[in-house]
């Protein structure tokens, strides 16, 4: 075990895990992130918290992992590279670490281009994979990126995010493998609609027993509705969603979409269990939170293990 | 080169209308070749200038001047001949020429007529695109000649993001993404396996982060 | 403004238009003499500076007429006069004398009548549009050796 982190604890022990995610409020209203991490109790291993989304300020990730740490839940603390320096990385960091936070997924973030802020400076100092590796150094050499030695280091359990569906396809293996190579511990994929190109991703994923290195949990969203699905479809980067995907919400009756949506990730999240190397999942249900519990159950994933 | 595009008429307006004697100074490198300085635009511009006060009972004297650089001290030395004549400069030159020209005249007010954007190429002519960023530390060598800092609208090292859709950038269809770009020269020039190789942290001192930089020729400074 | 007469400055290609208003002349169709013409040898000829000086020394209004699409006698002069054009013409709304002052028209040699009708059609535009915004204050003598 290289952390106190519960989802290690989780995939180390062989069991498939299951993370989801919270976003933080547009304001100072801890309530909000606190209900919606009752919501989770019991239903997931972690939780994911969002950092300035979209490009969008909210409450900073570090302080809402804080009161859901304090409520007693597993926070992931998610970072972007697009907001802060390599000092500041490092600051936060040790901070959530002496707050008793021990997972954190590194990405680069989406661009101020699509946020409330596009006329921010982006500061991009280190990317993902770099970050992947000062996380690692911090951890396993107890040193600070500029050398120095840290004063009882923080032990993260460190993680990243992979696409699938982003191109070009023929670099989504390799990427991993920098990731792999960087350091990083656990993945979380984009969610999952196209089953046919997740499973080729895992094809070479498995060639190069990249799933032996890090454990990947394989990305799911409920849909709301078909108008979300062509939303999703046809304006946001990185997503992969079949037209039969989209003809079936479509073809449903409007007051029967949601349930149609949520049956569908449920029948996702089956075809999953059986793809080699996926070691758990992470559901994504943006602004739908209350679902996540209805999912995880329908999904047989219920009761969480205790470790 | 540095590219550069003229500023909108109505700013230039207010920088000069306290004043009645005009210098107008372009250049003849950077600005001269992007059509934003040089002596075509300040004929252009002084003519412009001249009916825009026109129209409002003001006349005005330009006096026209483009010189070979305005960053060299040797050619901004060619305006002291004129300086005594005017109330004002308004130089067409990219930035660093502006301030050459501020810094030789200290009591002469100068404005800049255009905005300095970008160090770039011509992609067709008509069109220039940022190449470079000026990081000090140049890495073209390792990206088979495309450059991530200047290219990739995050900057990354080890791109390409998880939003990079048919080539272009998740920003914009009308931006290429940079990593695709690097990849496809890699394809073409056999070193995919260069993919996978780590491109560290990068220091950034020698792109500005450590202040304003110098470059000091000991056998040519004077 | 009852004896406003604009002054048009035209300039005309050599192988199309200029040859087009020689046509008018010989066929008797009447034009304005507001319109003066400049023959240059090609529209893509005519400079950014050009049409801008003619409104600085005191034009009401300018035309650059080029040869109908396809036909320019050196391929592609009137494709890039157009596109002159249109970007002066953004520049003259900055100025503040408009953009509808100037114009681009093609035309080929033999059309001597399309000719005079946009000589007299552009004429009866800028009459109603007024003098240029300047000529107020441009000094009469300037206007004479203009023309």
């Amino acid at each position: 075990m290289k952390t106190e982190s519960i989802l290690e604890k989780v995939l180390t022990s062989g069991q498939l895990a299951v993370t989801s995610e919270c976003g933080p409020p547009r304001g100072a209203l801890p309530e909000k992130i606190t209900e919606k991490g009752e919501l989770l109790r019991g239903i997931v291993d972690a939780v994911n918290v969002t950092d300035n989304q979209t490009a969008m300020v909210r409450m900073s990730s570090f302080a809402a992992c804080v009161f859901l740490k304090q409520a007693g839940l597993s926070p992931i603390l998610q970072m972007v590279t697009r907001d802060r320096n390599r000092l500041a990385m490092q600051a936060d960091i040790i901070g959530a670490y002496s707050h008793g936070i021990h997972t954190m997924l590194c990405l680069s973030g989406d661009h101020p281009h699509f946020g409330d802020h596009p006329m921010a400076a982006s500061v991009h100092d280190i990317d993902s994979i770099q970050f992947v590796q000062m996380v690692k150094t911090m951890r396993d050499e107890g040193k600070f990126q500029g050398g120095a030695d840290i004063q009882n280091a923080p032990k993260m359990f460190i993680g990243a995010a992979a696409n699938p569906f982003a191109d070009p396809f023929e670099l989504r293996v390799a990427r991993l493998a920098k990731k792999v190579a960087a350091g990083v511990d656990f993945i979380q994929t984009q969610c999952i609609y196209n089953l046919d190109k997740f499973e080729r991703w895992m094809e070479g994923v498995r060639r190069r027993r990249l799933h032996e290195k890090c454990y990947i949990l394989a990305g799911v969203t409920p849909m709301k509705s078909a108008g979300m699905a062509r939303y999703m479809k046809n304006k946001v980067p990185g997503m992969d969603i079949p037209d039969a995907v989209v003809e079936r919400m479509a073809s449903t009756p409007k007051e029967k979409q949601a349930e149609e949506g949520i049956t569908i990730c449920v029948e996702t999240i089956e075809r999953l269990k059986r793809v080699e190397g996926v070691a758990g999942f992470h559901i994504m249900a943006i602004e739908w939170e209350q679902k996540v519990p209805e999912i995880v159950k329908r999904a047989g994933l219920l009761p969480r293990p205790q470790v | 080169m540095i590219t550069a595009e003229r500023k909108p008429l109505d700013e230039l307006v207010e920088y000069i209308r306290p004043f009645d004697r005009i210098l107008l100074v372009g250049c003849n490198e950077c600005v001269t070749v992007c059509a934003a300085g040089g002596r075509k635009e300040v004929g252009l511009l002084a003519a412009a200038l001249n009916m825009t006060f026109l129209k409002s009972g003001k006349s005005l004297q330009i006096k026209e001047l483009t010189l070979e650089r305005q960053c060299d001290p040797e050619y901004v030395e060619e305006l002291a001949a004129h300086i005594d004549g005017v109330d004002a400069v308004l130089s067409m030159a990219c930035g660093c020429g502006v301030q050459e020209v501020a810094r030789r005249f200290k009591n002469t007010p100068v404005f800049p007529a255009v905005n300095t954007k970008f160090m770039g190429a011509s992609e067709r002519p008509g069109i220039w695109a940022e190449r470079c960023q000026g990081c000090g530390d140049c890495l073209l060598g390792r990206t088979g000649g495309i450059c991530p800092i200047a290219r990739c609208s995050k900057r990354l090292m080890n791109g390409p993001c998880g939003g990079s859709t048919n080539g272009k950038c998740e920003i914009s269809v009308e931006v290429d993404c940079a990593w695709q770009l690097i990849w496809d020269r890699l394809k073409a020039l056999g070193l995919e396996d260069r993919y996978e190789e780590i491109m560290p942290a990068k220091d950034w001192r020698t792109a500005g982060g450590g202040g304003p930089r110098k470059i000091i020729r000991e056998d040519l400074a004077e | 403004m009852e004896n406003f007469e604009p002054v048009v400055v035209a300039f005309c290609c050599h192988y199309c238009a200029y040859t087009a208003a020689d046509m008018a002349g010989s066929q008797r169709l009447s034009y304005p003499a507001n319109v003066k013409i400049v023959r240059v040898p090609c529209s893509g000829k005519v400079d950014a500076i050009h049409v801008v000086k003619a409104f600085e020394k005191g034009a009401d209004g300018v035309v650059v007429a080029g040869c109908l699409e396809g036909d320019c006698h050196f391929k592609t002069g009137n494709i890039r006069a157009s596109r002159r054009v249109a970007y002066l013409q953004k520049l003259l709304d900055e100025i503040g004398i408009g953009a509808d002052r100037l114009e681009m028209v093609l035309m080929s040699a033999g059309m001597g009548e399309r000719f005079a009708e946009t000589a007299k059609r552009i004429t009866e535009k800028i009459r109603k549009l007024g003098p240029s915004p300047i000529n107020a204050m441009v000094l009469s003598e300037a206007r004479q050796s203009a023309c």
